[in-house]
């Protein structure tokens, strides 16, 4: 009692000793008024007993209290010992304080740091105080400032948020901020709410969603432990240990670590027990240099365990009595059982709906992988398919394609106008290309297919070390035009980016181009003259010369093309044409030489074939190709001229 | 006379084109037979029929006493139980000589491994040797077959279906663009080789076939018109209307 | 061998193929030739390292042999030789980095306090081998590891039974010209895609390597192994070169050149055709699968990109620049081809100052490469061999340029003369 008393004294003593502050604060403040409503409450700052005083601050409506909460959850908050007047403060390197009005934040001036005391939160109340703040970054007057308390929430959310964010989704303005607000308020419901029945709700209310975020809130109530003991608790699954869910290794490692069993004894820790006991050159009196063999050493550790000298060996028997002695059993860890089984439930509809959109979305892979392929073999079905020679350079004209695309985006800094621009030039460079080769070297060659194929590979190696004197052996970037960047979302798990559609589309307009070609020019009438019996149609006035150096330079064009689409969508390099030549050989040998649909049909077997097969082992898109190859292998065997074949005399002509 | 080859219901059809349509053949042991018929009759796919190149939809090949199916063979397994075929276009190996060509179509152990172990002993030789001189090529044998002449090309290859010891002969128009000389020879090896084994001639030639002097099978549009000797099946209506057109 | 091999009463087999002797005695003289100049018994004037360029030259002439009787006698262009090469140098790699790494962790682990156990050994060489690609177990494949013989017979037995196993399927459903090039083609891509993984159980992109060294044999000199494998090498060669020959001659080598230039007619002469082609496929896989066994020791390490697809079409180049379907051709065009390659890309041959431009061979050979492979198709179709023609003046059928044989694809007539 005396000393309170002395204490009390000497405050007061303190206090009278040091001069009022230059400024005054502003006691009448509101915000100073509803802090000193709960002075005392605060100065105690007891967890328990400062949400009220919290929430008067916050539903005061005080613009000011925003700052408030927040330089109080910063420790910046003091009140003066003598009037219990709050003030900011923040302490100078001469022990001073510099204070500030809490109502306006203006400066007040200096004063001892003596008399007044620090308000210091603990971990429990800036919980409170975070939580209370988001509240006003929810509410807060600017969209923007909603959005960002928003995503932080959707990024990293904690129980106290729950309650904010229910305040304030009454207000909110801007619809679509709304429903996000109404979703995540769902969402942070299953994850923090006390009460099972609403958790429930919420999770029943999202039937037929298949958000990631949904799936992150979901996947943690569903966790689920293994553990042993004399029984089983309510709402836990009884597993076997030596089932396929538990292995009897794992079952005594669960034992082991509850102190229910001994572990094993390693081949190292044996190892170990034994070198520790060497004396002289043996072992428990067996000699070292005999130790070369397990059954050996088992025999000395046995010989030392029986001298006392190391831990018994751990025997099956004994693991046996262990997992019998104890009943093993899965509990939920996550949730209570009634939540964590409406959670199981909706995972597994989310399962079986992910699995369809994902179905969905290898189909949407593998046609786009279809498309490339049928770009790449396109030009290959006009050359071998239709005039029975083989090009092994047609990669490589692939290649010059792409590259004439680079080239043209080094002058044209407009990306749309200069794709618009690669497109006809890359046609040109490879129509020439193709029609120099066939002049020069391929019309020396019909009739002799190995022999085109071997002289054609000479011109491919030579391009491709051309390619990579030029440009280097680094890639070279294609840049697609702004508007082709991003994807088309369907759903969490369905999207496409818009340059495959762009390549689906092109190679819907070369299908287009080449039928039309074909059936209705001349050019084609005169092709499938030459195709069918070179010598009546040079009788007819067809020049057989001309029209296969033209099919030649057509073929070799379109590769060219395909090329600046390949190029947009994969690495411009030097190699790039030996990566497809030859998944287009196998897309046109597999859909049938000689027919265009043929080539259609393989380009699909093999794009979806790949990305099936990818798909049943993601991790490894090397086996994948492998395992593609082999299947055309076999495949070749069941039907050797492809999917659409010819018969009779034309297939041997 | 015991029959050594029978085909009977056979239809073969190539995108929905009818190549051969229902047709019935039979031909005995030590048979000479002719088959006539105009373009596109079916007459080479009867042959690619027979020898195993093209397996028809529907009907029955039955072969020898034993009367065993030729449908499941191999072409080779079917050369090799004795049907020879002579191509329309001389087929030799041009890069090979004469002797070389007449060696491999001698009748021999045909798999890979007696192949390779087999060295040609005196009576080889001498088998080539009187093969030679039959086809008129004993100056000729270690010639390059490429450079003889178009009607030495055909001779050497009917030298080597008899090399082969064929019971059954295949032979696509053997005199086409022969001078009248070779034909007669061309004649007197076939019908002398029709004494000990069946052979089938298909000729466009009229005259050629009246020379053999042998029963004629007409074809038309893949089935059999008329059958008979020659002059029975010229004086057929039919016959007269198929080849001079209605 | 020797008794099947006996001369035809009339054209004895050496008078036929005269080229034979004149080849063994030009090997075994090249072969004295560099051993009295090289370094291991020798005057020392042939650095090792060109001895050992020289003896892979000589494996790179027996792969190419094993090429010339199936492409340049049976018309069959496989794109996939090589990948029996490396097959045969993975088999023996394997036993060559096992042994080793056996002699290599047996010393390290002889000083533990405990004398090893047989599993401690094979787990110390797992980690040692398959460290590099995150695993310390073998895989099953490397069960007969521990072995030579085994290795030695898997060189044999694993390419031809790939060989068999594949010519089987596309010999049968009648795969054949460019259509069996492209798929040969397919099957070496998916091996070598399997072999780049990292689980393939070889090390992935690692690949084997360290093989120059013989287990047991640090004390000997690279010197001396060099020559020793030298000889090796031209033994293979010149018993290959026997054996190839052996094999053209007479009625087997008849057969198999018929198939190539009509394959319907001698089908329907009586022969299966699927048996010959399986038979010389199978056969020159394994000749194949021999020379890689004896390269890659020399070469020291092998590697996934070794069977990459352009590695067979490499051989194909050799083939053809030397002149197909005679042997010699082979010899001649692997050992000119490669040689110069070596010369090219090891940066030896002199740069070309054209004033405005310098031309570097590192990077010019391979474009002079591939445009003198298309003359020489264009041009010289009979390669290099062509010019032993010219020497000995060998007439040809004049047949005015026509092909040889119905077929298309058959041999033109300029080219037909072997």
């Amino acid at each position: 009692m005396m000393t309170y008393l002395l204490r009390v004294l000497a405050c007061l003593f303190i206090c009278a000793a040091i001069p009022a502050p230059a400024h005054a604060q502003d006691q009448a403040a509101p915000v100073q008024q509803v802090l000193q409503a709960h002075g005392e409450v605060i100065i105690k700052s007891s967890r328990r007993t400062i949400g009220p005083t919290i929430d008067a601050l916050g539903a005061s409506g005080l613009p000011e209290a925003q700052t408030v909460l927040q330089r109080w959850q910063d420790k910046e908050m003091w009140f003066e010992r003598e009037t219990g007047l709050f003030v900011f403060a923040q302490e100078q390197d001469d022990g001073q304080l510099m204070l500030f009005d809490v109502s306006d934040g203006a400066e007040i001036g200096l004063a001892d740091k003596k008399a007044y005391k620090q308000l210091k939160p603990n971990s429990g109340i800036r919980g409170l105080i975070a939580a209370a703040l988001v509240q006003f970054q929810l509410n807060a007057p600017a969209l923007e400032e909603r959005l960002v308390a928003v995503n932080s929430i959707e990024r990293d959310a904690d129980p106290s948020h729950l309650e904010a964010l229910r305040g304030a989704i009454e207000n909110e303005p801007d619809a679509a901020l709304k429903a996000r607000k109404l979703r995540l308020e769902r969402l942070l419901t299953i994850r923090f709410a006390q009460d099972d029945a609403e958790r429930i709700t919420a999770i029943e209310s999202f039937s037929g969603d298949l958000g990631v975020d949904l799936r992150a809130a979901l996947n943690p109530l569903v966790a689920t432990r293994i553990d042993a003991g004399a029984e089983v608790p309510e709402g836990a699954r009884v597993i076997e240990a030596g089932s396929e869910q538990l292995s009897r290794e794992d079952a005594h490692a669960i034992l082991v670590e509850k102190g229910l069993a001994r572990p094993q004894i390693s081949r190292d820790a044996l190892r170990a027990a034994l070198i520790e006991n060497i004396e002289g050159d043996a072992v428990a009196g067996i000699r070292v240099a005999t130790l070369d063999t397990d059954d050996a050493r088992t025999g000395a550790y046995a010989a030392l365990v029986e001298a006392g000298l190391a831990d018994p060996l751990v025997s099956d028997a004994d693991i046996t009595e262990a997992l019998q002695a104890v009943q093993f059993y899965e509990v939920f860890t996550g949730a209570p059982v009634s939540v964590a089984q409406a959670a199981q439930i909706a995972l597994d509809d989310i399962e079986t709906r992910v699995a369809l959109s994902q179905t969905a979305d290898l189909a949407l892979d593998g046609l786009s992988l279809a498309s490339i392929y049928f770009l790449a073999a396109i030009g290959l079905a006009i050359t071998f398919g239709v005039m029975g020679v083989i090009n092994m350079a047609h990669g490589e004209f692939i290649m010059m394609g792409a590259y004439t695309g680079y080239v043209v985006q080094l002058f044209v800094p407009d990306y749309t106008l200069s794709i618009l621009l690669a497109i006809p030039l890359a046609f040109a460079v490879t129509f020439g290309a193709g029609v120099a080769m066939e002049r020069l070297v391929i019309r020396w060659l019909y009739h002799r297919p190995l022999e085109t194929l071997l002289a054609t590979f000479g011109v491919s190696i030579a391009l491709q070390q051309l390619a990579k004197n030029i440009f280097g052996t680094q890639a070279r970037p294609l840049t697609a035009p702004g508007w082709l960047d991003g994807s088309w979302v369907i759903n969490d798990i369905i999207s496409i980016s818009y340059i495959r559609i762009a390549i689906f589309v092109l190679a819907l307009l070369f299908l287009g181009l080449f039928l039309f070609v074909m059936k209705r020019t001349r050019l084609g009438l005169e092709v499938r003259a030459v195709t069918q019996n070179p010598r009546m149609a040079a009788s007819m006035g067809i020049n057989p010369d001309k029209i296969n150096m033209l099919t030649f330079g057509f073929g070799s064009g379109i590769a060219g093309i395909a090329g600046v689409a390949i190029g947009l969508y994969a690495k411009v390099t030097s190699e790039m044409g030996s990566d497809y030549i030859v998944q287009s050989f196998m897309t046109v040998v597999v859909g049938g030489v000689g027919n265009i649909w043929g080539t259609l049909l393989g380009a699909t077997m093999v794009g979806f074939l790949q990305k099936g097969i990818e798909w049943m082992n993601p991790s490894n898109t090397l086996a994948a190709q492998t395992y593609m190859i082999l299947f055309i292998i076999l495949f070749i065997q069941f039907r050797p001229r492809g999917i659409i074949a010819l018969k009779g005399r034309a297939a041997e002509a | 006379m015991s029959t050594l080859l029978e085909v009977s219901g056979v239809s073969v059809s190539f995108d929905g084109f009818k190549a051969i349509n229902n047709l019935t053949f039979q031909i005995g042991e030590a048979e000479m037979r002719a088959v006539i018929g105009p373009n596109g009759a079916g007459k080479t796919t009867f042959m690619d029929i027979i020898t195993g190149k093209t397996k028809p939809d529907s009907g029955k090949v039955i072969w020898g006493e034993r009367s065993v199916s030729l449908l499941s063979m191999s072409e080779s397994r079917i050369a090799q139980e004795g049907i020879g075929r002579k191509f329309q276009r001389p087929t030799v190996f041009e890069d090979q000589t004469v002797a070389d060509n007449l060696m491999l179509a001698l009748k021999k152990n045909r798999s890979p491994f007696a192949v390779l172990r087999f060295r040609p002993g005196r009576e080889d030789h001498d088998k080539v040797a009187e093969l030679a001189e039959r086809i008129g090529l004993s100056s000729a044998l270690q010639r390059k077959s490429g450079e003889l002449s178009h009607g030495q090309k055909q001779w050497l290859e009917i030298g080597m279906l008899l090399a082969q010891d064929p019971r059954l002969l295949l032979v696509d128009e053997p005199a086409a663009g022969m001078t009248p000389a070779e034909r007669e020879h061309t004649t007197e090896l076939l019908v002398e080789a029709a004494k000990t084994r069946a052979v089938v001639v298909v000729e466009h030639d009229m005259e050629f076939v009246r020379r053999l002097n042998c029963k004629v099978t007409v074809l038309h549009e893949g089935s059999v018109l008329a059958e008979g000797s020659l002059d029975h099946v010229t004086n057929d209506d039919r016959v007269i209307e198929v080849y001079l057109g209605r | 061998m020797a008794d099947t091999a006996l001369p035809a009463p009339r054209r004895p087999f050496v008078a036929r193929y005269p080229s034979v002797l004149i080849f063994i005695g030009l090997l075994a003289v090249f072969t004295v030739a560099v051993t009295v100049l090289a370094e291991g018994f020798g005057i020392g004037v042939v650095s090792t390292s060109f001895v050992k360029t020289l003896g892979k030259t000589l494996c790179l002439c027996l792969v190419a042999l094993a090429m010339d009787l199936v492409w340049g006698y049976c018309g069959i262009l496989s794109l996939g030789h090589m990948a029996f090469f490396g097959i045969g140098g993975y088999a023996i790699g394997m036993w060559l980095m096992y042994a080793r790494t056996e002699i290599i962790v047996t010393e390290s682990l002889a000083a533990a306090p405990l004398p090893p156990t047989a599993q401690e050994i094979s787990d110390g060489i797992a980690t040692q081998i398959f460290g590099v690609v995150g695993a310390s177990e073998f895989p099953p494949i490397w069960t007969f590891a521990h072995s030579l013989p085994l290795q030695l017979l898997a060189v044999v037995l694993v390419p031809g039974l790939i060989a068999l196993v594949f010519g089987w399927l596309a010999f049968r459903s009648r795969v054949t010209g460019v259509y069996l090039s492209i798929l040969t083609q397919a099957m070496t891509l998916a091996l070598a895609l399997y072999l780049f993984q990292n689980d393939s159980g070889l090390r992935g992109n690692n690949g084997l390597s360290g093989l120059q060294n013989l287990p047991g044999m640090d004390d000997v000199p690279q010197a001396t192994i060099s020559i020793v494998f030298f000889w090796a090498s031209a033994l293979a060669l010149g018993l290959g070169y026997i054996v190839c020959a052996w094999v053209v001659s007479g009625k087997f080598g008849s057969v198999i050149r018929a198939i190539r230039d009509d394959e319907a007619r001698v089908r329907f002469l009586g022969y299966s055709v699927e048996a010959y082609k399986l038979f010389i496929f199978t056969f020159s896989a394994v000749l194949a699968a021999i020379a890689g066994a004896l390269y890659y020791p020399q070469a020291g390490i092998i590697n996934p990109a070794e069977i990459a697809p352009i590695a067979s079409i490499y051989l194909a180049v050799w083939v053809a620049i030397g002149g197909r379907g005679r042997l010699y051709g082979a010899v001649i065009g692997a050992a000119f081809v490669s040689l110069l390659s070596t010369w090219f890309t090891g940066g030896q041959a002199p740069d070309v100052n054209l004033g405005f431009y310098t031309v570097q061979w590192v990077d010019w050979w391979t474009i002079l490469l591939g445009l003198s492979f298309v003359c020489v198709t264009l041009f010289a179709p009979r390669g290099m061999g062509g010019l032993i023609d010219v020497i000995i003046e060998r007439r040809s059928p004049d047949r005015h340029g026509a092909d040889l044989g119905p077929e298309p694809g058959a041999l033109q007539e300029k080219e037909a003369d072997r």
